[in-house]
């Protein structure tokens, strides 16, 4: 008694992996900007922010995005709010992404070489100018290749928000394979979707990593 | 906020904590090993010179690695059923998580077999030494010194990521918590419980992989180099 795969269940699978791109374009922008911070507390001469940034970051990365995500969501509702699900699952990506994401950048920020702060101290910058203007701007291209690949992670682990209900592309290939118990070829789809959507990133990544080799490799023998 | 907080409901269901607990740390252990054993012989089969076993060793890590591990438990459990073959909820888990850790080892394991130095391996076949014996002690104990970080963080995160079997009901310490929380209705509570229950486990696992670092790979204690 199978109804059949039909275009309507593709549509609502598309629309799915549309809401997981924008819960990833969601994760990665306040993800990115929490992880920021983190990753500056992370290298900061002040010493109760590092060891803040430092727990907060064990307790986070020793925990499961999923619990996270139930956290939040109950956490919210006992606060008094009552938010639709893509605001709890956003708020936990956020979290989430940022212990990730603040780790990565800390070590690309540590990864500019020793003597280049060294030598904006002796130009008599000072912290702030020393980090934006000689650090930061070099740990960014370190930086942008864990970066993309860590993207994937991010479009992969969106798919744990289907748990407070919200209806991305995992969810919906639940949804669909509810309806026409068809597992093999839904599931299939739904990977087949996630693949499209992270390929590129992998791809693209290792690009970048490739690029950065290449442009070390220059300029170590131009040395 | 008027919400008052009440651990005691939670606590009193302990044992049932503890046994999702060992239920969570055997299939880690059992993924381990067998996505270890999966891995390595896949990143051989990458490096290998016939292009049909290079290119399916490919194309399984690509697969998986672009993939959420949901889904795959999905396709796993469910998929398997749909051809007849019924398996039950733990089996299943256990299978979806072998392959999907067996293709985050082949990456790792890739990088550590590439960074042996050729030399090495034209030293140790001048010295007569058998294929298995090259590979065994001249290519993978280096290599594995060499990547044990990132192949032990690798296996905390996947002791994170068992987490996602409880969607297929397989026992163990979140689907525990989803169970204490609809009985007792103390979500918050359950869910701070459990995530204290990951915590100790990732602690645990990260002193157990140290310890283990050092009576496997002797020669890094020697040079002093930090595992």
């Amino acid at each position: 008694m199978s109804f059949g795969f039909n275009s309507n269940h593709l549509m609502f699978l598309l629309q799915g992996a549309g809401w997981t791109l924008v819960l990833s374009l969601m994760a990665f922008v306040g993800g990115g900007l929490v992880g920021f911070l983190v990753a500056l507390c992370r290298v900061s001469p002040n010493r109760t922010l590092r060891y803040f940034s430092i727990a907060y970051v064990q307790l986070i990365q020793g925990t499961p995005l999923l619990i996270l995500m139930f956290l939040t969501y109950f956490g919210l509702s006992i606060l008094g709010l009552t938010l639709p699900a893509i605001v709890a699952a956003g708020l936990s990506m956020t979290v989430y992404v940022s212990a990730y994401i603040g780790e990565i950048w800390r070590g690309c920020i540590q990864a500019v070489p020793r003597t280049q702060w060294e030598a904006a101290e002796c130009l008599a910058l000072s912290r702030v100018q020393r980090m934006r203007l000689v650090v930061l701007p070099q740990a960014l291209r370190i930086a942008t290749p864990p970066t993309v690949g860590f993207m994937v992670q991010i479009v992969k682990n969106t798919s744990l928000a289907s748990v407070v209900g919200f209806v991305e592309l995992a969810r919906a290939g639940q949804v669909v394979n509810n309806s026409i118990f068809e597992p093999l070829i839904v599931y299939m789809l739904t990977a087949g979707l996630y693949f499209l959507l992270c390929f590129p990133l992998s791809w693209w990544s290792r690009q970048l990593e490739h690029r950065l080799l290449v442009t070390q490799r220059i300029e170590v023998s131009a040395i | 906020m008027t919400y008052k907080f009440d651990f005691t409901a939670v606590l009193a269901q302990w044992p049932l904590f503890l046994q999702g607990a060992g239920l969570t740390l055997k299939l880690s252990v059992a993924a381990t090993l067998v996505g270890l054993v999966i891995g390595t012989l896949c990143a051989i089969g990458r490096g290998s010179h016939n292009p049909i076993m290079t290119r399916a060793c490919a194309v399984y890590v690509e697969a998986i690695r672009n993939t959420p591990l949901l889904v795959q438990i999905f396709l796993v459990y469910f998929g398997l059923a749909s051809v007849g073959l019924k398996v039950p909820a733990f089996v299943a888990a256990v299978l979806a998580m072998v392959i999907n850790i067996g293709a985050y080892t082949a990456e790792i394991m890739r990088a550590g077999i590439e960074s042996i130095h050729k030399s090495q391996i034209e030293a140790a076949e001048c010295l007569a030494l058998s294929r298995p014996q090259i590979y065994l002690h001249v290519i993978l104990r280096p290599a594995m010194e060499r990547v044990y970080p990132a192949l032990t963080s690798q296996f905390v995160l996947l002791m994170l990521a068992t987490s996602i079997t409880s969607q297929i009901s397989a026992e163990e310490l979140t689907a525990i918590a989803n169970r204490v929380q609809s009985d007792t209705f103390r979500s918050f509570e359950t869910y701070v419980v459990v995530a204290m229950f990951y915590l100790f486990l990732s602690l645990l696992m990260r002193g157990a992989f140290w310890a283990a670092g050092l009576v496997l790979f002797p020669r890094r204690r020697k040079l002093g180099t930090p595992l």
